[in-house]
C-alpha cells in the first residue's frame, strides 16, 4: 500500500496539472474545483503512508526502482524515510491551503496557475522522493519554472526584478551542483564501480573520495542548498520573492520551497560526506549564527509586515541549519521539527497578512492599528500563528527550537557553548519583532478610518487558518509522533557523520553498538 | 575499386533527385512551386528513410573516400529531418515575402546533399567537397531575398568570409598531407599514432588551420564575427536552417577529422585539447555575453548560437567516445530547439526588418498563447532546464569533459549557462509578464505549424527519452 500511496501522491499533482490543461480557460470554477479535488486528494493518499510507514526501521521505504537512462545508471528511484516523510506531508498538506488561498485573489489567467501550482507541487513532493541524484536535480530544477512564472505573472509591482532575482541565485546554485553530481558519479567510475547517479551506491563510495576532492563537492552541492535555505550572505532573493510573490507563492515558498534546501543538506552533505560535513561545521553554524540574530534584527526594522515575515524565515531557517551542523541527534531531530514546523506557522503568518492586504491593499505596518476590535476572530487566529513563530511553549515552534538549541549547545562538532548561546538571543530578539508588529497592527487605537468596517474572516479564509492553527497547537503539545517518525532516520545520519570510518555501509559488523547498525539506512 | 551501391543508397538517391531528375523538371515545368516543393520534400523523406534503412550496414566504400553506415547516417537522418522542417517553415515565408522561387528549394536540398558528404567523408577532399557545396548553398540562400538589402549583404559576407575559411581548410588539408602523406582519416590516424609523421610542425600547423576552418563554420572565437551579421541579415527560415543544422555538419566533421588528428598518447594531443578547450570557454563566454547586450531577437539568437558553439566543443576537448556521444546528442536537441526559435521569429516578423526586437515580443502570451509557450519551451530548452533536451545534453558534455580532466571548463559552461538564462528569461519576461503594446496580427503560421508542433515535442520529449535516442545511436 505505501508504494502505492507513494505513487500517488507524487504523480497526482501531475495528472492533475495536465488535466486543467484540457478544460477550456473559461471555465475558471471548473478548473479551481479540480485542482482542489485533486490536491485534497493527494493530501488524503499522502496520510495512507503514515500507517504504513514502519518508523522503529532505519531504511528507506516504500522503494520504487526503475531503470531509465542506463548508461548513465540514471534510474527512476524513489522512497521517503523518517526525514523525508513529514516533509512531503508537510508538502501535501499546504498546497491545497495555498490554493483556497487563490480562489478570490487570482484573477488572471487562471487555467495557466492552477496547472503551474500542481506542477510546482510534483516538482516538490519528487525532491523529497528521489534516491538519485540525477533525478532529484531534474526535480530541483523543475521546480523553479512554475515558481517563476508565479512570482513573474501574479506577482506585485516589482514581480518581474524579484522572478529573475530568485531565478539567477537558484541556478547559479543548482548548477554547481551539477557539476559534483556529474564528478561524484565519476569517482564511483574511477572507483571501478561503474557511473551512477544511485544514492545507495554513492553513500558506499563517497566517504572514501579524497579530502580535497570531497572539500569541492561539499561546497558545489552546499552552496546551491544554503542559498535555497537562504542563510545569511546569500539571503538577499528571499525577501523580493516574497513580497513580490502571491500570498499563495509566499505560502509555498515558506511553507516548502525553502525546505527543499534544508532537506539537502541533510540528505546530501551529511548523508555523502561526513568528513568533510565535521570539518566545515564550524564555518557554516557561524554563519546561521550570523543569519540567526542579522534576520531577527532586520525583521525588527520593518515598516513591511510582509517583509518582516520574509526576515524572520532567515532568521528560523539559521535554527535549522545550526542544528543540522551540531551533528548531534537533538540538533538534526531538532532541525527537522523546526523544518515542519516553520512550514506550518510561516505560511499561517503570510496568510494573515494576505488576510490584511486584501482588504486594505497595504502591507506598511503604520496604516494599522486597533484590528482586534473589527476583526476579533482573525485576531486570535492571527495570534496563535504569532506565537507559533516566536516560539511559545505549548505551541509547535517551541519544540525544534529548544532541541537545535540543545544540539548546539551540546555539540561537539561545534565544540563551544557560543553559538547556542548567540542564537538564543535570536528566540528573544523573534519575541520582540512579531509582538511588536502584532501590537502595532492588532492592538491601539483603531484611529484610521479606513479601517473602522473591515470584515472578520471569510469562511474560505477559517478554511485556510484553522487546520493550520489546530496543527501548530497539535504539534506543540504532542510532537512525539512527529519525532518518532523522524527518529530512526535522524540517528542514522549522525552516527553515519560521527563514524564514518567504522560506520561505513559497505562494512557490516553485526555485534557493533546500534551505532552501526543504524547507519545501515543508507543503504537498502 | 569497391563500390558498396547499398549502402551509398542515400547519397546516390539524393544526388540523382537532385542533379539529374530536379534540374529535368525545372527545365521543363516552369512557375510550378507547388510540384517542386512536393519533389524535394519526398526526396528528402526517401532520403532519410534509406539512411535509416542503411544504418546498419556499415563500411567504407569508393576506394576509401566514403564512410557509410552507423554515425554517419545518423546525421544524414538529423540534416534531412531540419530540411524537411526548414522547407515546412519556408514555404509560407517565402509567399509571403513575394520571393517564392522553386530554386530555393533546390539549393536547399543541395545545402542537405553537401552536409551528407561532410558526415559521410573519409577523407579530406571529400570533405572539402561537402564544405563547399553545404557553404555555396548558404551563401544564396542567405542573399536569397533579392529586394532586401540586408539580406543581399549577408550572402555576400558570407561569402567573402566563407571564401577565405575555405582557404584555410585546404591549406590545412594540404600541410596535413605533407605530414601524414595521406588525406585518408584512418590512414591519418594511425600515422600519427604510430608516429609516422614527416614533419611534426607541419602536422600541427596543419591541425590549427584545420581548426580554425572548421570553428569558422561553427561560428566559435574568434572566428565568429561573422554569425550575428548574416543570421541577422538572412531571411528567417534560412538562419534557422544554416545555424542548426550547418553547424550540425561542421560538427560531424569536426568529430571525425579531430577524432582522426587527436589519438591518445601522442604529444600534440593534450596541446589541441588545451586549444580548443580556450576556444571553447571563450566561445561560450562571448556568445553569451554580448547575446545580453542585443535588443534584436534574430541577432541574440545569433549569438546564443555562437555559445552553443562554445559548449558543443567541450565534447570535442573531452577527445572520447563519451564525448562524441554528448556532441550527437546535444546537437540533435539544438537543432530543433534552434531551428524551433528561429521559425516563431520568422512567423512574427514582417518585412523590412519589422517586428524583429524584443520588445515587440511584449504581452505575446495573450495575444498568441501557442506560439508563446512553443518559444518559451525552446528558450527553457536553450537555458538547458531539466527536464527539457538541452539539460540531458549538457549533462553529457559536464560528464565527458569532468571525465577527460575538463573541470575548469564544466566551471565556466556553469558560468555562462547562468549568463545565458538571464537573456533567455528576458524573452520569456517579455512575453509573459509585460502588457502589449500596440496591436500587430502575427501572420498565419501555415505550414510551419508543422515544424513548430515537431520542433517544441522534440524539445520537451527528447530530455525523456534520451536513452532511446543514445540507443537508436549506440546500435547503428
Amino acid at each position: 500500500m505505501g508504494v502505492s500511496a507513494l505513487l500517488a501522491t507524487l504523480f497526482g499533482p501531475l495528472l492533475g496539472s495536465i488535466a486543467i490543461l484540457f478544460i477550456h480557460r473559461d471555465q475558471t470554477t471548473a478548473i479551481k474545483r479540480t485542482a482542489m479535488v485533486i490536491s485534497c486528494v493527494t493530501f488524503l493518499l499522502s496520510l495512507l503512508m503514515i500507517p504504513a510507514f514502519d518508523a522503529s526501521n532505519t531504511a528507506l521505504q516504500f522503494v520504487v526502482n526503475q531503470p531509465w537512462i542506463p548508461a548513465l545508471d540514471a534510474g527512476f528511484r524513489l522512497g521517503v524515510d523518517g526525514i523525508s516523510l513529514p516533509l512531503v506531508l508537510l508538502t501535501t498538506l499546504i498546497m491545497p491551503i495555498a490554493l483556497l488561498a487563490s480562489y478570490d485573489s487570482i484573477g488572471k489567467s487562471v487555467k495557466e496557475y492552477y496547472a503551474l501550482m500542481l506542477l510546482l507541487q510534483f516538482g516538490m513532493t519528487g525532491v523529497f522522493m528521489a534516491w538519485d541524484t540525477f533525478l532529484f536535480y531534474v526535480f530541483w530544477e523543475l521546480i523553479l519554472i512554475p515558481m517563476y512564472f508565479i512570482i513573474g505573472i501574479w506577482g506585485g509591482k516589482d514581480r518581474i526584478y524579484a522572478a529573475i532575482k530568485f531565478f539567477l541565485y537558484t541556478l547559479v546554485g543548482s548548477l554547481l551542483m551539477l557539476v559534483a553530481i556529474v564528478w561524484l558519479g565519476l569517482e564511483s567510475q574511477w572507483a571501478g564501480h561503474g557511473f551512477t547517479a544511485d544514492l545507495t551506491k554513492l553513500q558506499q563510495i563517497s566517504s572514501h573520495v579524497g579530502f580535497n576532492v570531497q572539500q569541492f563537492l561539499f561546497w558545489a552541492f552546499a552552496l546551491s542548498f544554503l542559498i535555497k535555505v537562504p542563510l545569511f550572505p546569500l539571503h538577499t532573493w528571499l525577501p523580493d520573492a516574497h513580497v513580490q510573490a502571491p500570498t499563495a507563492g509566499s505560502v509555498i515558498l515558506a511553507g516548502v520551497l525553502l525546505k527543499l534546501g534544508t532537506y539537502g543538506l541533510i540528505r546530501f552533505n551529511l548523508g555523502l560526506f561526513p568528513q568533510a560535513s565535521v570539518h566545515f561545521a564550524e564555518i557554516i553554524s557561524v554563519f546561521a549564527v550570523i543569519g540567526i540574530v542579522y534576520g531577527a534584527l532586520v525583521a525588527m526594522v520593518q515598516t513591511d509586515i510582509k517583509k518582516l515575515v520574509a526576515y524572520s524565515s532567515v532568521s528560523h531557517l539559521g535554527f535549522v541549519v545550526l542544528g543540522i551542523f551540531s551533528v548531534t541527534t537533538e540538533g538534526v531531530q531538532g532541525a527537522v521539527l523546526q523544518m515542519v514546523n516553520h512550514g506550518i506557522s510561516t505560511p499561517m503568518l503570510f496568510l494573515c497578512v494576505g488576510v490584511l492586504y486584501e482588504r486594505r491593499h497595504t502591507r506598511e505596518i503604520a496604516d494599522y492599528g486597533g484590528i482586534t476590535k473589527v476583526m476579533p476572530r482573525f485576531a486570535v487566529l492571527f495570534a496563535i500563528a504569532m506565537f507559533a513563530s516566536v516560539g511559545l511553549p505549548g505551541l509547535n515552534g517551541f519544540v525544534g527550537e529548544f532541541l537545535t538549541l540543545l544540539g548546539a549547545f551540546k555539540s561537539q562538532t561545534l565544540g563551544s557553548w557560543t553559538y547556542a548561546i548567540i542564537s538564543a538571543s535570536g528566540v528573544i530578539f523573534a519575541a520582540v519583532y512579531l509582538l511588536w508588529m502584532f501590537q502595532r497592527v492588532m492592538f491601539g487605537t483603531n484611529d484610521n478610518a479606513e479601517n473602522h468596517h473591515l470584515r472578520d474572516l471569510s469562511r474560505s479564509e477559517y478554511w485556510q487558518l484553522v487546520p493550520l492553527a489546530l496543527l501548530a497547537i497539535w504539534l506543540g503539545v504532542n510532537p512525539k509522533p512527529l519525532m518518532n517518525m523522524s527518529e530512526k532516520g535522524v540517528q542514522a545520519v549522525v552516527n553515519w557523520v560521527q563514524n564514518p570510518s567504522t560506520a561505513a555501509p559497505t562494512i557490516t559488523v553485526p555485534t557493533q553498538a546500534p551505532h552501526a547498525a543504524h547507519s545501515m539506512n543508507t543503504h537498502r | 575499386m569497391n563500390i558498396d551501391f547499398f549502402g551509398s543508397l542515400p547519397l546516390i538517391v539524393i544526388w540523382l533527385a537532385l542533379g539529374a531528375v530536379g534540374i529535368a523538371i525545372q527545365a521543363f515545368v516552369r512557375n510550378n512551386t507547388r510540384l517542386i516543393f512536393g519533389y524535394y520534400v519526398a526526396t528528402l523523406v526517401a532520403t532519410a528513410v534509406l539512411a535509416i534503412i542503411t544504418a546498419g550496414h556499415k563500411s567504407i566504400a569508393f576506394n576509401g573516400m566514403v564512410a557509410l553506415g552507423g554515425f554517419s547516417n545518423y546525421f544524414d537522418v538529423l540534416f534531412c529531418g531540419a530540411g524537411l522542417m526548414t522547407m515546412m517553415a519556408a514555404r509560407p515565408y517565402l509567399q509571403r515575402e513575394n520571393a517564392e522561387i522553386d530554386e530555393f528549394y533546390t539549393l536547399l536540398v543541395s545545402a542537405v546533399s553537401g552536409m551528407m558528404f561532410m558526415s559521410h567523408a573519409n577523407n579530406l577532399l571529400v570533405l572539402f567537397v561537402g564544405v563547399e557545396l553545404m557553404s555555396i548553398s548558404f551563401y544564396v540562400m542567405a542573399g536569397f531575398l533579392r529586394t532586401n538589402s540586408r539580406s543581399i549583404e549577408a550572402g555576400l559576407k558570407y561569402f567573402l568570409l566563407g571564401a577565405f575559411a575555405s582557404g584555410f581548410l585546404v591549406y590545412g588539408m594540404a600541410l596535413i598531407y605533407g605530414a601524414t602523406g595521406s588525406l585518408q582519416y584512418d590512414v591519418i590516424a594511425s600515422h600519427i599514432a604510430t608516429g609516422q609523421v614527416n614533419f611534426p610542425a607541419l602536422l600541427s600547423i596543419g591541425a590549427v588551420l584545420m581548426a580554425v576552418a572548421l570553428g569558422f563554420k561553427v561560428a566559435a572565437f574568434p572566428f565568429h564575427q561573422w554569425a550575428p551579421d548574416v543570421y541577422e541579415g538572412a531571411p528567417s527560415v534560412v538562419t534557422a536552417f544554416m545555424s542548426t543544422a550547418g553547424k550540425a555538419a561542421a560538427f560531424a566533421s569536426f568529430i571525425m577529422v579531430f577524432a582522426a588528428l587527436m589519438p591518445h598518447g601522442n604529444v600534440l594531443t593534450p596541446k589541441l585539447q588545451n586549444m580548443l578547450a580556450l576556444v571553447s570557454a571563450i566561445t561560450m563566454l562571448i556568445g553569451n555575453i554580448t547575446a545580453i547586450a542585443q535588443t534584436n531577437v534574430k541577432r541574440m539568437l545569433a549569438y546564443s548560437s555562437v555559445a552553443h558553439a562554445g559548449y558543443l566543443l567541450m565534447g570535442i576537448v573531452a577527445n572520447s567516445d563519451q564525448g562524441s556521444m554528448a556532441v550527437v546528442f546535444y546537437v540533435t536537441s539544438y537543432v530543433f530547439m534552434q531551428l524551433g526559435a528561429f521559425v516563431v521569429v520568422g512567423i512574427l516578423e514582417r518585412g523590412n526588418e519589422q517586428h524583429l526586437q524584443i520588445s515587440d515580443y511584449a504581452g505575446l502570451a495573450k495575444r498568441q498563447p501557442v506560439l508563446a509557450f512553443a518559444m518559451a519551451v525552446f528558450m527553457f530548452a536553450l537555458a538547458g532546464i531539466p527536464p527539457l533536451a538541452g539539460f540531458f545534453g549538457k549533462y553529457l558534455l559536464f560528464v565527458s569533459a569532468i571525465e577527460s580532466g575538463f573541470l575548469w571548463l564544466t566551471l565556466v559552461a556553469v558560468l555562462s549557462s547562468v549568463i545565458s538564462a538571464y537573456f533567455y528569461l528576458g524573452l520569456i519576461v517579455k512575453m509573459y509578464f509585460s502588457e502589449s503594446q500596440g496591436h500587430h496580427e502575427p501572420n498565419p503560421a501555415g505550414m510551419a505549424g508543422i515544424t513548430l508542433v515537431v520542433a517544441a515535442t522534440a524539445s520537451i520529449v527528447l530530455g525523456l527519452f534520451t536513452t532511446q535516442l543514445l540507443s537508436v545511436y549506440g546500435s547503428w
